[in-house]
């Protein structure tokens, strides 16, 4: 069997003065994976997710990525290069003057010439369907444009797995119609965070669920149909 | 949305044809040095160039007018008190107040000098896309971090702002407006600090979504800038005149 692109194990974290925590967290990605994540608000995801980036660290727990320990702040930086991570508010991703420079900026990063930054940026673009919106401001786009901007500058960077967080959020429902779309034509390896299960099914072959800072092991099957019975917000099996 | 757009950016002068990085630097040529004249004669040249500057640009006057009158109301508030206080020969009185010769030049003096120096940043700077302004200073060796705090500013300026608006809203629904008392002092003060706070949280969510696409702290930039005869022959005509204009300082001053 091939190693997992990411795994965490036995992660703990508090946070200073906060109930939400993770606890002996567990969760392991494989190559081709498409994982959807479900759980109510503070139940850790976010945290997981910035956890698994090297953005926060744990007091207790190891990662790995590609099969390697990341013990250090530059194991981190060379993992990264290879995730594209979506983060929930668009605006945190898109800081500069025009699409273009902000789609560039990864592959700007990871070495590539001016030009070369400029095609994939481009190709970027049109996978999300954005042709023609370079010299665009991303400020002054709509939310749903936002979006797809953001999953273009991630995109560019041909990264082997993506990891959304709450792409839905803020999103019509026509946007994310096209979200879904686009989702179903990329390949790779994908961890979602959503607390839609509408949307993780359409986008995940596998529901996880999290509360209180644990993963809920055991494969729920995704379907979608209308609740009205009390717990109707929690992925189940009738 | 504010409007706070980029009104000189875009046109088709000769002033926009130049280089950025050389109008950068014929920005800072003609106004630090404008800032130290201690002569009426040598500011109110500068002024003429600034108006020229502004000309060869081909602004729109009433923008240019709009901004200059923002900058001299401030000045404005110089004449309420420096031709009083300035000690001096006297040349008349207004009650019991003196005016000097001393203090009138010295306003004067001040309001020539900053109208000369807001028309050529309004010429040179104002007409310097924001895209190319970050990498402009970047290749000029400007320090990474002033780039990175000027490229931000403009970016999240608006963002900031929106926050701000939509507290503001917030507060007017549930019946707040403000009127001279404790309340309203307050109330502001949480307000702002509210919005220190989200900003604060903001910039630790945009850096980590920087590190997340392999930032290092260097940019990398698309933008390429070329220099023709055309920006060499506007740079030393800059220069010849920054230094015509500062020897007739010394000459006159060595002569009077």
């Amino acid at each position: 069997m091939t190693a997992p692109i990411i795994e965490l194990q036995d992660i703990t974290y508090h946070f200073p003065n906060r109930n939400n925590a993770l606890e002996n967290l567990t969760f392991s990605l494989f190559p081709k994976e498409q994982i959807g994540l479900f759980g109510p608000n503070g139940a850790g995801k976010s945290t997981m997710l910035h956890i698994l980036m090297g953005l926060i660290k744990p007091q207790k727990g190891e990662v790995r990525l590609f099969g390697a320990p990341m013990d250090s702040k530059k194991c981190f930086d060379e993992a990264r290069l290879k995730i594209g991570f979506l983060f929930q508010h668009s605006d945190d991703q898109l800081f500069c003057p025009t699409v273009l420079d902000d789609v560039a900026f990864g592959p700007l990063n990871q070495g590539l010439s001016p030009d070369e930054a400029q095609g994939k940026a481009i190709e970027a673009l049109s996978c999300v369907g954005l042709n023609g919106f370079e010299d665009r401001v991303p400020y002054r786009l709509s939310g749903g444009e936002k979006k797809l901007v953001a999953l273009a500058t991630i995109l560019a960077m041909e990264p082997e797995v993506l990891i959304l967080d709450e792409p839905t959020t803020g999103l019509s429902p026509e946007a994310k119609e096209r979200l879904i779309d686009i989702l179903r034509n990329l390949k790779m390896a994908r961890l979602v965070v959503s607390h839609e299960p509408d949307f993780l099914a359409a986008t995940t072959d596998k529901l996880l669920a999290m509360r209180n800072g644990h993963i809920r092991q055991g494969e729920l099957k995704p379907h979608t149909h209308t609740h009205v019975h009390e717990e109707g917000d929690i992925p189940h099996q009738h | 949305m504010p409007t706070l757009g980029e009104p000189f950016a875009h046109g088709e002068s000769i002033i926009h044809g130049l280089d950025p990085r050389i109008r950068l630097i014929c920005a800072t040529l003609l106004t630090v040095p404008t800032a130290l004249l201690l002569r009426i004669d040598q500011s109110a040249v500068m002024l003429l160039l600034g108006l020229l500057l502004v000309g060869s640009a081909q602004l729109s006057p009433i923008r240019v007018l709009s901004r200059l009158v923002i900058v001299n109301a401030f000045i404005a508030f110089l004449w309420f008190f420096i031709p009083f206080s300035t000690p001096g020969s006297a040349i008349g009185t207004i009650g019991p107040l003196t005016v000097t010769r001393e203090g009138l030049v010295l306003s004067a003096l001040v309001t020539l000098k900053s109208n000369a120096i807001v028309l050529t940043l309004m010429a040179m700077l104002g007409t310097i896309k924001v895209q190319d302004l970050g990498p402009a200073m970047q290749s000029l060796k400007v320090p990474d971090k002033l780039c990175h705090i000027l490229v931000f500013t403009y970016r999240y300026i608006f963002v900031i702002h929106q926050e701000y608006q939509t507290m503001r809203q917030a507060m007017s629904a549930r019946g707040f407006c403000p009127k001279t008392n404790t309340h309203t002092y307050r109330t502001y003060a949480w307000l702002v600090g509210m919005l220190l706070v989200k900003s604060w949280d903001r910039a630790e969510r945009v850096h980590g979504a920087m590190i997340c696409r392999g930032f290092k702290g260097k940019f990398y930039s698309l933008a390429s800038f070329t220099t023709s005869v055309t920006d060499y022959c506007f740079l030393m005509g800059c220069i010849m005149m920054i230094i015509a204009v500062h020897t007739m300082d010394i000459i006159k001053r060595v002569f009077a």
